[in-house]
């Protein structure tokens, strides 16, 4: 066959490249949005800043199809067993944005009933600072997230029980 | 009726239960024993006080008062557009105080509000359970002797770690 026919049409790369790439570029949110963050969230999605650019425009509100939590706003000793519930719901692989000052420590909320940041219970892996934060920091935020998800590897993927 | 009749009317009828009638922003202040309050209220609203406002509830632990809680009425007349203040003290061994809520349905969800944050209970309240608060919390934030920070309730959820380890 044709050398030039192959090399226009045949690329090699790994197999773990080629999985991260696509898992980075099509990261289905499931916003979580309780409070006035939620309402910023909504501007990220608008046409200004626009997530769908970084492949994340499908906003799932189903946590079984989703694979990125955006937890916006605070959570109360109420919503928390719903948030747990609803990070258990989502299948593997999955990651967490934990957005503004008060999903991730409480914020200036320092009362009985809220929770002082979602990490002391579930885990978080991008934290976006700002109460709340602009627009471009949750893009910047979900930028770092892709850059962390494709530096991953398959082989670190190990069940918790045996390791 | 003027105001002035009710007032005076239920003054003779209960001498024992009103405490005092002070007076504030020109507004009457009826500080009456917990157990009449059904009934005073009853007549208010029978005098034409027709409109349960807000109910609402005060820990009188550092302010003082005649007993430790008060639970706050405030009632409008929609004929004379007067506004009237009842304040039912409650003993703090045993808060408890006739409901309201066959009187004025609205009295239903606040009844219950301040049953969760003061831990007042409402006798003949036909759902007396929490109404914001989880189920299963103890303790009564608004009471003045609840600790800002609670009892570790914010801190009492299962620690998820992720199904998978990335290393
Ligand atoms: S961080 Fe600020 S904007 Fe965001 S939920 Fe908290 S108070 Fe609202």
């Amino acid at each position: 066959m044709d050398q030039d026919y192959i090399k226009s049409n045949v690329l090699t790369t790994t197999l773990e490249s080629a999985i991260n790439w696509g898992r980075k570029h099509s990261l289905w949110p499931m916003p979580f949005g309780t409070a006035c963050c939620g309402i910023e969230f909504m501007a990220v999605l608008a046409s200004r800043t626009d997530l769908a650019r970084f492949g994340a425009e499908a906003i799932r509100f189903s946590p079984r199809q989703s694979d990125l939590l955006i937890v916006a706003g605070r959570i109360s000793i109420k919503m928390m067993p719903v948030l747990i519930r609803i990070y258990e719901q989502m299948p593997e692989p999955k990651w967490v944005i934990s957005m503004g000052a008060c999903a991730s420590s409480g914020g200036v909320f320092d009362t009985y009933s809220v929770i002082q940041g979602i990490d002391r219970f579930i885990p978080v892996d991008v934290y976006v600072p700002g109460c709340p934060p602009r627009p471009e920091g949750v893009v910047d935020g979900l930028m770092k997230l892709q850059k962390k998800v494709g530096k991953e590897k398959l082989s670190d993927y190990t069940t918790s029980n045996t390791s | 009726m003027p105001l002035a009749k009710t007032f005076s009317f239920i003054k003779d009828k209960f001498p024992e239960s009103v405490y005092d009638v002070t007076e504030s922003s020109g507004e009457q202040i009826f500080h009456i024993r917990s157990e009449v309050v059904r009934d005073v209220l009853e007549i208010f609203k029978e005098k034409g006080f027709n409109f349960l406002a807000d109910i609402t509830a005060i820990d009188n632990l550092t302010l003082g008062g005649f007993e430790r809680y008060a639970v706050v009425y405030h009632l409008l007349s929609h004929d004379s557009l007067e506004r009237v203040t009842v304040k039912a003290y409650v003993a703090e061994d045993k808060p408890s105080i006739p409901s309201v809520e066959k009187l004025w349905k609205t009295a239903d969800w606040q009844e219950r509000e301040i049953y969760d944050l003061f831990g007042i209970t409402f006798d003949g309240h036909p759902n007396m359970v929490r109404i914001m608060n989880p189920d299963d919390f103890t303790g009564h934030p608004l009471r003045k002797d609840y600790p800002r920070l609670g009892n570790k309730e914010r801190d009492d959820y299962p620690v998820i770690k992720p199904a998978f380890k990335r290393k």
